[in-house]
């Protein structure tokens, strides 16, 4: 026993030691990060953003220089708060939250203090901050908008939030991250790649150097600037049209696809939202929720077409040979189907063929021509499921694929969905029960960019691109297939030529022959789509929105567009008078017809909006 | 010198010569500044350490050429020299860092302490060894914890905790040479109501003490056991319980204090008291399985762990060598203390067999207390590591004590 105490002494304590070394390198990990923690600092550089241009080389987005108060924690000393609350202008209450917050997120990588301050606040901060280690001051680039329009276009950067941390290692706090829009869409590009530099620290947190001689440093990339599509005079043109309403224009090059102007209304000047007063503005934006000013109606509105959409019928009765050009119908002020059921229309002559049938609008003809699409077939599903395979080859009823930050399908209804609601096989139903589709009024929905886009295939006569924002990065065209690749519809180029004949007609002695421009012919079709809100539960019917669609030069067309006015009663009333504006403006670069944008800009529907908020009966469609 | 180089024991040079190495080669990653000198730059801690390990060859070789019998007769000598040379401290040594525990000579420093561990290692092998010494006696006992106590007290007022502390290591020798087993089993009682005294409060340890004594008893009861025995015991346990309790709020200083509480994992705060232990940790811990190769180490090279070219050494080791290099050093030491253990038994003389039991006992004295502290399972307690820290006293003073033994045992046959 004498002898053998201490080989069992000496042993066991060999035991318990490796036992333990075991335990802290090999099994508890968290010493492993903690030590990469302890003695490398990260720096990062951050490189200027990229700038953005309109399609004609002109800036609208540069960049400023920002500066943040930034924290690191585990660097702090003990400072006065009450002094540096005082410098930088907070209570010390806010100091030490934000301190707090700071500290959860990591003792060890920096976390924003105060953002964003002005030079001015910059030159004040900068002698002070040596004294309270731990805190330095972060230059960033901020934006700098050199347009006050085009916000729903370009979007924001703001400082990423915990989620977009969490979900892209990319990110750290204090971060700037593209919103919304091009921005957001186009964020890669725009932003480059920051820059990061490991440095060994020493206990004294002093820099002894690169970390393994800087083999995992990298250099800031630039981000890359970009031309969009946007011509920003025609924007920003736009945009003062449609102060005072609500609503939406967008503008294609039809050759092209590109977008040369997407409007919403309400909008708000981009510069609302830089810096640190971006905040609380795009608080009040958010919360704006009757004008809805974040709201893009040219990409996220659903409406029901209207008499637009009697184009693409058509087009279709066409293709499936159920009509010529010359076959006419009657019109006796509407048309009549089923038990007394009728669709009314207007005063005009009749019978009619397809060209007048389309520069009148002629409800009737269009019942008529539907019914003989839907009837061809053996029974009204694989009626209407032919005709929502054209439409679809139109690119409606789903996500077109464009990039923008933002969208909605719309919808085409199919068999499947009249089944389900006609409630068959228990019931059967025929093709008059979808009869509103005839005049775009039943269950299809577009946003105002399908429209645009329909109307620029029917400009190319029968192909369009996938419209897109973005032209150029550093000044070399995009190649994405996407966008390169022509997207063919199942209606024949040889049936077009009626149809644009009959929308070229609707600016002749049509319904929007007081619209002409002098020396540019246009081809368009107005619309009216009736619609409805709540009112205490109730469905109550507003004013008419004002739609029309239009494109021009009729033979080689440069620009075609959808607008949208909600509430602006009758196609040719507001929608027609800006489209035939925008017209002007995008091919002849100045308005002849001054009286007509007088009017257009003096006229407000702020009255006709408040209507249905005032509590008190109304009148609508005055 | 031997009669023939065969008769030393080479297994333990062999690990002797390891150690020396490995530990220059992390004392060279600990040390590495900014401006890197050659290798031989004595501005340098690694070129300094090269140095201390060439002169520990010719210390070696001179400790190998004498003749065994002159340690054995004047080991009193060397004793009361050691003595009166840790004495002298108090007149002609210098004052570092609050202990005075160094003669300053130029640019030479050396530390007495380490090595009276050797000359008190010979006297007691020398008192135990004598013809009519046993161990059994309680006059002899006292004689021996004289021997033992002179050069702690000394110690224990340059001040230093850490060395005196080793001194308890001569209980492996005079255990193995007779002293009652019941000796021990105090010492480790005494130590294990330390700790809990420390670590629960006197509330618990009093109820845990009644606790037991009260439930003994009661097993016992059918033997009808003396109730005053078990009173006393307790007594005597509780009593010695109030006075660590006593001394360690009134006597140790607070820095003692908060080691043990560090230790005992009362105190959580890395930037405070803990730093060095938590550092030394997170070192060890970021080594992972093989570590971040040599000169590698970001916490070696940000110098994040306090003293880690001296006391915490095995840190380095921990982090630029990975689970296999600590484990190797582990291996080497215990592989060396029972390679020790092993010539101890086998020598023919009491003298060189106490000797070799004392120098096992100091080198895992250090050991346990050394490694045992760098990976958070020991107070921090400065002692270093034996032949792999910094420093050549510490070197100098192991080198003797160690090669002093492999002398006796080359020349065990001939000299009785």
């Amino acid at each position: 026993m004498r002898k053998l105490l201490l080989y069992i002494i000496i042993l066991t304590t060999g035991l318990i030691f490796l036992a333990r070394v075991f335990y802290l390198q090999v099994i508890d990990t968290s010493l492993a990060l903690r030590s990469q923690d302890n003695a490398i600092e990260i720096n990062y550089d951050y490189p200027q953003r990229g700038y953005i241009y309109d399609r004609n080389g002109e800036l609208m987005v540069s960049n400023q220089p920002s500066y943040d108060v930034m924290v690191i924690p585990r660097n702090l000393k003990p400072f006065d708060t009450l002094e540096f609350s005082k410098i930088l202008n907070i209570t010390p209450d806010e100091l030490g939250k934000k301190l707090d917050k700071a500290k959860i997120y990591s003792p060890l990588l920096p976390s924003v203090i105060i953002p964003q301050l002005t030079k001015s606040e910059y030159a004040f901060l900068q002698e002070k901050m040596r004294k309270y280690e731990g805190f330095y001051i972060q230059k960033r680039s901020l934006r700098d908008y050199q347009v006050d329009h085009s916000a729903n276009v370009l979007g924001y950067i703001a400082q990423v939030n915990k989620q977009i941390i969490k979900d892209n290692p990319y990110y750290i706090s204090g971060d700037l991250i593209g919103r919304s829009g091009v921005e957001s869409v186009y964020e890669e590009l725009l932003r480059g790649v920051k820059g990061v530099k490991y440095i060994q620290k020493d206990r004294f947190n002093r820099d002894i150097g690169p970390y393994k001689d800087g083999i995992f440093d990298t250099l800031p990339e630039k981000g890359k600037d970009i031309n969009i599509t946007i011509d920003s005079k025609l924007q920003e043109y736009g945009e003062k049209l449609m102060q005072n309403k609500r609503g939406g224009i967008v503008a294609l090059e039809p050759a092209t696809g590109e977008i040369l102007a997407l409007v919403t209304a309400p909008s708000y000047d981009p510069s609302l939202l830089v810096g640190r007063k971006r905040s609380p503005n795009y608080t009040r934006l958010y919360y704006d929720s009757i004008a809805r000013p974040l709201y893009d109606r040219g990409l996220l509105a659903e409406y029901p077409p209207g008499s637009p959409f009697k184009t693409l019928n058509a087009l279709i009765a066409l293709q499936e040979d159920v009509v010529s050009t010359e076959d006419e119908f009657y019109c006796n002020n509407g048309y009549s189907y089923g038990r007394g059921r009728r669709m009314g229309c207007h005063a005009h002559s009749s019978p009619v063929d397809m060209i007048p049938g389309i520069s009148t609008s002629c409800n009737s003809y269009f019942a008529n021509v539907y019914r003989r699409i839907i009837e061809k077939y053996p029974s009204p599903q694989e009626g209407i499921d032919a005709w929502k395979n054209h439409l679809s080859s139109f690119g409606l009823g789903q996500f077109m694929g464009n990039d923008l930050s933002t969208g909605r399908p719309g919808k085409v209804p199919d068999s499947d969905y009249y089944n389900k609601i006609y409630n068959y096989p228990t019931y059967k139903w025929y093709s008059t029960a979808t009869l509103s589709n005839a005049i775009g009024q039943g269950e299809v929905l577009m946003t105002p960019i399908q429209l645009a886009n329909m109307t620029a295939t029917i400009a190319n006569r029968g192909w369009y691109y996938t419209p897109h924002i973005l032209k150029e990065i550093e000044g070399e065209p995009i190649k994405e297939d996407k966008f390169t690749v022509k997207n063919h519809t199942t209606i024949e180029p040889r049936h077009f030529e009626p149809v644009v004949e009959g929308m070229h007609q609707v600016y002749i002695n049509g319904t929007a022959r007081s619209l002409q421009v002098p020396g540019i012919e246009i081809a368009g079709k107005t619309g009216t789509a009736e619609n409805f809100t709540k009112i205490d539960g109730k469905r109550v019917q507003l004013t008419d929105h004002s739609i029309f669609v239009a494109f021009a030069p009729v033979d080689n067309p440069k620009i075609a567009l959808a607008v949208f006015v909600e509430n602006g009663y009758w196609g040719s009333r507001y929608a027609g008078r800006i489209a035939s504006l925008m017209v002007e403006k995008y091919i002849k670069g100045e308005i002849t017809r001054t009286d007509m944008e007088k009017w257009i800009l003096e006229n407000s529907l702020e009255d006709e909006y408040a209507k249905p908020l005032s509590g008190e009966p109304f009148t609508i469609n005055q | 010198m031997a009669k023939s180089i065969t008769g030393y024991d080479w297994t333990t040079i062999l690990i002797f010569l390891l150690l020396v190495g490995f530990g220059w080669a992390n004392i060279y990653s600990a040390s590495l500044g900014v401006n890197t000198g050659n290798l031989l730059d004595l501005n340098q801690v690694y070129g300094r350490q090269g140095l201390w390990i060439v002169l520990s060859f010719f210390i070696l070789i001179i400790v190998l050429s004498i003749e065994p019998k002159f340690y054995q007769r004047f080991s009193s000598v060397i004793y009361i020299i050691s003595l009166l040379s840790l004495a002298g401290l108090f007149v002609f040594g210098k004052t570092i860092a609050g202990q005075t525990a160094w003669y300053v000579m130029g640019p030479v420093s050396l530390q007495p302490a380490e090595f009276a561990k050797a000359a008190t290692a010979l006297a007691v092998a020398k008192y135990v060894s004598g013809i009519q010494v046993n161990l059994k006696e309680f006059e002899h006992q006292l004689k021996v914890f004289v021997i033992i106590s002179l050069p702690v007290l000394l110690v224990m007022m340059q001040p230093d905790a850490g060395s005196a502390m080793v001194y308890f290591a001569f209980i492996f020798p005079l255990y193995r040479e007779g002293l009652h087993f019941a000796y021990l089993l105090l010492g480790f009682f005494a130590a294990i109501l330390f700790v809990a005294t420390l670590a629960f409060g006197i509330p618990w340890v009093i109820g845990g003490i009644l606790a037991i004594g009260g439930l003994m008893f009661l097993r016992n009861r059918k033997r009808r056991p003396n109730i005053l025995k078990y009173l006393f015991l307790m007594t005597v346990a509780i009593g010695f319980s109030l006075s660590v309790n006593y001394v360690f709020e009134n006597v140790f200083k607070q820095h003692h204090r908060d080691r043990f509480n560090i230790v005992l994992g009362k105190e959580v705060d890395s930037r405070g008291i803990g730093y060095n232990t938590n550092q030394s940790e997170i070192a060890i811990g970021s080594g992972g399985w093989f570590g971040k190769g040599w000169t590698e180490g970001t916490q070696t090279k940000g110098h994040f762990v306090p003293e880690q070219h001296t006391d915490y050494i095995f840190s380095t080791v921990g982090e630029e060598w990975g689970f296999l290099g600590s484990s190797f050093v582990i291996f080497l030491f215990v592989l060396l203390l029972v390679r020790l253990l092993y010539l101890a038994e086998r020598q023919r003389s009491q003298f060189s067999r106490v000797y070799g039991y004392s120098v096992i006992g100091i080198i895992f004295m250090h050991f346990l207390v050394n490694i045992g502290m760098v990976i958070g399972i020991f107070p921090t307690v400065g002692i270093p590591l034996p032949f792999f820290s910094y420093g050549g006293s510490g070197l100098w003073a192991f080198t003797i004590l160690l090669f002093i033994f492999i002398k006796l045992d080359a020349e065990r046959i001939s000299y009785i």
